[in-house]
């Protein structure tokens, strides 16, 4: 398994691309600058002291026109130059800008809301029937080749979404609708996480985002649409019983159950995902157990409490959700 | 400034004073009028602009070790992945805390304690416009840092962030009294960046010795004068953005909550219209240093005087139109986000103007490379960076990818540290034998400036590649498998190399102010007025006030150069001059040593610190200071002329 890619230098889509492309042109022309400034800077460093071993002190005050003149005409020519440079670079700047803006109008463009929270991702894809609607965390999937169309806001604080192979920043407010688009050309992995400082656990809000060709990405969100798997032994089913009898129930929801909580993550297909607590754990039973019996040890501040259970009341309940495929 | 109005001057003045004043008597009059009382109450109550100017440089330095420290606490726990050396929640504090002291009780009042300590002595003149205004202004910057520093210790420090956003700093998720201890702490220290720059503009624009012409002020004057104006513009949008943060939190106002129809983005745009201008308040003082250093170590007039002024004031005004940059991911309209990118690839070019300036300075000059000169050489190579870099990130596309990342971290590091820490410590190496009359160590100060310079690349050059390649700022950890960690380290080696290199230089400090060789009046051969007086200078500055006619008065100063005669040696005068020409215009008697201002200071942190707890701090605090403002502006006793005046 590869690692998930995580640059700014590493595009896998056009906006990632275009700003790839403009970190290139930007570095070059300040790599140029700089030589350029640092020598001039250093000539005249080594010029003057040269001259004061070899002359001692001169009069401070004598004037030289002609070297002035010189002079004004170095400073200016290389004012202008920087004038040019920094108009040519505004002009770049700009039309990558519309560049990153040109997938804005795509009709075909799927729809995709991510809330932002304390310290987790909630990701919907909406359906015009309700019902029908997917929900999941941490993990946002893609169709390949596709524009997705991603609406951004937060449930508590500031927080910012930012996948570096695929697009720049974007602030997800309180009380505001932000709007991006991206497109992801190469299948794969794409890791990213919260880029506003959000409070305690800020360093461990990941997200990641999987590219998949179009059918895989159909079948997958088909299935997330559907309601959760009843349980399919008697351990599952008493672990469904802990589960609505504990105070999971009060923050978790499992669709097509009783469990209807919206603080905290969406479990109706809560084994299918690769990690838990937005990227903090690897999702294996172990881990689970460990997160629903002591999450302030593993995420100090989240707002999941501890849970005490009985080991055979852990054990139904770890059997259950590990049902939830 | 002709010496016929110079004896004019002494004509007129002679008429008012009863007696004649002999300057060769005047040494123990002047030093009577001059000299604090003896005794703590003296100490407490001095007005002095070089003791508050000393006491603000003293104090942020202080405050910088203790940042500083911080920050090692922070590049210990980053070193390696999943550290578990300090948890978010000191985390949080630790980092906000650091970005707060350095900004605000450091940065700002280490520029302030400059400007305050040397342009009087640049100026020729006593004393500050307004003594009693500038020992408040300390007193209520003293108690501002220590509160926020008695909040850390006692884990109530900050913990939102220096920039301190809404929702996150509001009520309902910035809980308890950390935030509050911010936003107060914000309150005392813009007070007193006020009070020092309302100061500064007085003092500069009315007491110039005579002769100093706007066109012939030293360019670090020009600096302050022009940091000074900013202060004036950029404070009170913090100011009160912090009290309608106080607000929101202590008495349920709802100015930033979505819910009631506030707006979160409403702080950041009145944060950051406030916080970018105050990067070159810090930033612009530093550039007047390295003018001053250049022109004395180069040993040549500064080239381009007039370019250079108006590229600082250009700064200045532009600074004023680029908060948006800060604000790019915020989901502002596109055509407005052009606008700010202009002007903030605007700002390069004044900037560029003086690194070119500079050049032609230096290429005309004869360097003695003393340490000074070995750090303004250190600021231009790094502030090269930190410049370009800004330019990257003022493109609208590039800054989405490196916003909020260790890339920024880099990048305001080297303009900051770059850009202002190392100009001020070649100012400390410059100026060190004027504060004290004896010289630091120049072979340590090569090897601080060496270990700065080198430790300080090695730091935060990395952290341009971390920003790159995705780690967020602010982050208290990160897993292994991000492959974060070898950058990490080297960056944890160069802070501890670069701490090493600040330490020799405060050992030099606290060695040589002993041992130091004697220096002299002017161990530098310099340029300014500054120099032609003794080392340290005495109570009242200059024995004889001097008159100027040209920039570089140190340098020409001929034998016929004509002295101000006229001011009172018996009692704290200063002559006021036009504050174009410089002309002398009257005489003014200045507000003896008093407690006052640090009554009135206590006063003013009862209320602030008070209001935290009780809103009843507000009536009692505001009584307090009332009755130290009236301690503050009794009359003082008639002189006996006044009385025969009045015919009694």
């Amino acid at each position: 398994v590869t690692a998930p890619r995580v640059s700014v230098l590493d595009p896998a889509g056009p906006q990632a691309a275009a700003i790839a492309w403009l970190w290139d042109l930007f570095l070059w022309i300040s790599v140029f600058v700089f030589v350029i400034v640092v020598a001039s800077f250093a000539v005249a460093t080594i010029r003057a002291v040269r001259r004061r071993r070899r002359d001692g002190d001169g009069d401070p005050l004598a004037e030289n026109p002609a070297g002035d003149r010189r002079a004004i005409r170095g400073v200016v020519a290389a004012g202008a130059i920087t004038v040019a440079i920094l108009f040519g670079l505004l002009i770049a700047s700009i039309s990558s800008g519309n560049a990153l803006a040109s997938l804005e109008d795509d009709a075909d463009a799927l729809h995709v809301r991510v809330t932002g929270r304390q310290w987790w991702w909630q990701i919907e894809y909406e359906h015009d029937d309700p019902g029908h609607s997917a929900t999941t965390a941490n993990e946002l999937h893609v169709p390949v080749g596709r524009t997705v169309h991603l609406e951004l806001t937060s449930a508590d604080v500031i927080h910012s979404f930012w996948v570096p192979s695929i697009h720049g920043k974007k602030d997800l407010i309180p009380g505001r609708l932000n709007r991006t688009w991206i497109r992801i050309d190469q299948p794969g992995e794409y890791r990213g996480q919260c880029a506003e400082f959000c409070g305690l656990e800020h360093a461990r809000m990941a997200i990641t985002v999987h590219a998949d060709p179009p059918a895989v990405f159909d079948a997958w969100l088909a299935h997330q649409r559907e309601p959760a798997a009843a349980p399919a032994n008697a351990e599952a089913v008493r672990g469904q019983q802990v589960f609505n009898g504990s105070p999971c129930v009060l923050c978790h929801a499992i669709a097509g159950t009783t469990a209807g909580g919206r603080l905290g993550p969406d479990l109706t297909h809560a084994a299918s995902r690769k990690t838990l607590a937005a990227g903090a754990l690897g999702n294996t039973a172990g881990n689970l157990a460990s997160w629903i019996l002591d999450p302030q040890g593993i995420k100090p501040g989240s707002h999941m409490p501890a849970t005490t259970l009985a080991p055979s009341d852990l054990h139904a309940l770890l059997t259950y959700l590990e049902g939830l495929r | 400034m002709t010496a016929e109005t110079v004896r004019e001057t002494e004509r007129d003045t002679e008429r008012e004073t009863e007696r004649e004043i002999d300057l060769a008597d005047a040494t123990a009059d002047l030093t009577r009028a001059w000299t604090r009382p003896a005794g703590l109450s003296g100490w407490l109550g001095d007005v002095d602009h070089k003791a508050i100017g000393r006491r603000y440089i003293a104090t942020a330095f202080g405050f910088f070790v203790l940042g500083g420290v911080l920050a090692l606490i922070m590049r210990l726990q980053l070193a390696r992945p999943n550290s578990d050396l300090v948890g978010p929640d000191l985390y949080d504090q630790i980092f906000t805390t650091h970005g707060s002291t350095m900004m605000f009780l450091f940065a700002v009042p280490v520029m302030q304690g400059f400007g305050l300590y040397l342009v009087p002595l640049m100026l020729g003149t006593r004393n500050v416009a307004f003594p009693r205004l500038n020992a408040y202004g300390y007193w209520v910057y003293l108690i501002g840092a220590v509160f926020l520093w008695v909040g850390l210790v006692t884990n109530t420090g900050p913990d939102a962030g220096w920039f301190a956003y809404v929702p996150l700093a509001g009520p309902e998720y910035g809980t308890g009294k950390r935030m509050d201890v911010w936003a107060q702490m914000i309150t005392f220290t813009e007070l007193s960046a006020l009070a020092v720059a309302i100061n500064l503009i007085v003092t500069i624009l009315k007491h110039r010795a005579p002769g100093m012409a706007l066109h012939r002020m030293p360019m670090f004057v020009w600096a302050t004068l022009v940091t000074s104006v900013m202060v004036v513009f950029a404070m009170p949008a913090v100011m009160l953005s912090s009290g309608m943060l106080a607000s929101d939190r202590l008495i349920s106002t709802h100015f930033f909550n979505a819910a009631e129809g506030g707006d979160p983005l409403l702080w950041q745009h009145l944060f950051w219209y406030f916080a970018h201008p105050e990067v070159y308040i810090i930033f612009i003082p530093a550039l007047g240093f390295v003018s001053s250093i250049v022109v004395a170590f180069a040993r040549t007039q500064l080239f381009g005087y007039t370019a250079q002024v108006l590229s600082m004031s250009s700064t200045a005004f532009i600074g004023f139109g680029v908060w948006v940059h800060h604000m790019f991911a915020t989901g502002l309209p596109q055509l407005g986000q052009s606008f700010f990118t202009a002007a903030s690839l605007l700002i390069a070019i004044p900037t560029g103007i003086q690194m070119f300036l500079w050049i032609a300075t230096l290429w005309r000059g004869r360097i003695h490379l003393a340490t000074a000169m070995l750090f303004v050489l250190a600021f231009f190579a790094t502030f090269m960076i930190g410049g370009l870099t800004g330019v990257m990130i003022a493109a609208v596309p590039l800054d989405l990818q490196v916003h909020d990342t260790f890339f920024i971290v880099a990048h305001l590091h080297y303009v900051l540290i770059g850009g202002a820490v190392f100009p001020l410590l070649g100012a400390v190496y410059y100026w060190f034998p004027k504060l004290t009359g004896r010289m630091l160590d120049e072979r340590a100060g090569t090897l601080s400036c060496a270990l700065v310079f080198a430790g300080f690349n090695l730091t935060f050059f990395p952290m341009h590649q971390l920003g790159l390649d995705g780690m967020p700022r602010r982050v208290f950890t990160y897993d292994a498998a991000t492959g974060w960690g070898p950058l990490n380290l080297t960056a944890t080696i160069g802070a501890f190399m670069l701490g090493v290199g600040v330490v020799i230089t405060l050992v030099n400090v606290v060695v040589a102010r002993r041992r130091g060789a004697i220096a002299g009046d002017d161990p530098w051969r310099a340029d300014g007025l500054e120099w032609t007086t003794a080392s340290p200078p005495p109570p009242y500055n200059f024995h004889e006030l001097p008159t100027v006619r040209d920039r570089y008065p140190a340098w020409t100063s001929p034998p016929d150069q004509p002295v101000v005669h006229g001011v009172r040696a018996d009692r704290p005068e200063l002559l006021v001059t036009t504050v174009v020409d410089a002309e002398p215009d009257h005489r003014t008697e200045l507000a003896s040593t008093t407690v006052a201002p640090l009554s009135a200071a206590l006063g003013t942190g009862v209320t602030f610190i008070g209001s935290i707890f009780t809103p009843w701090a507000v009536p009692v605090g505001a009584a307090l200071v009332v009755v130290a403002l009236v301690m503050w502006f009794w009359p003082r006793p008639p002189h006996r002329e006044e009385l025969v005046e009045a015919g009694r």
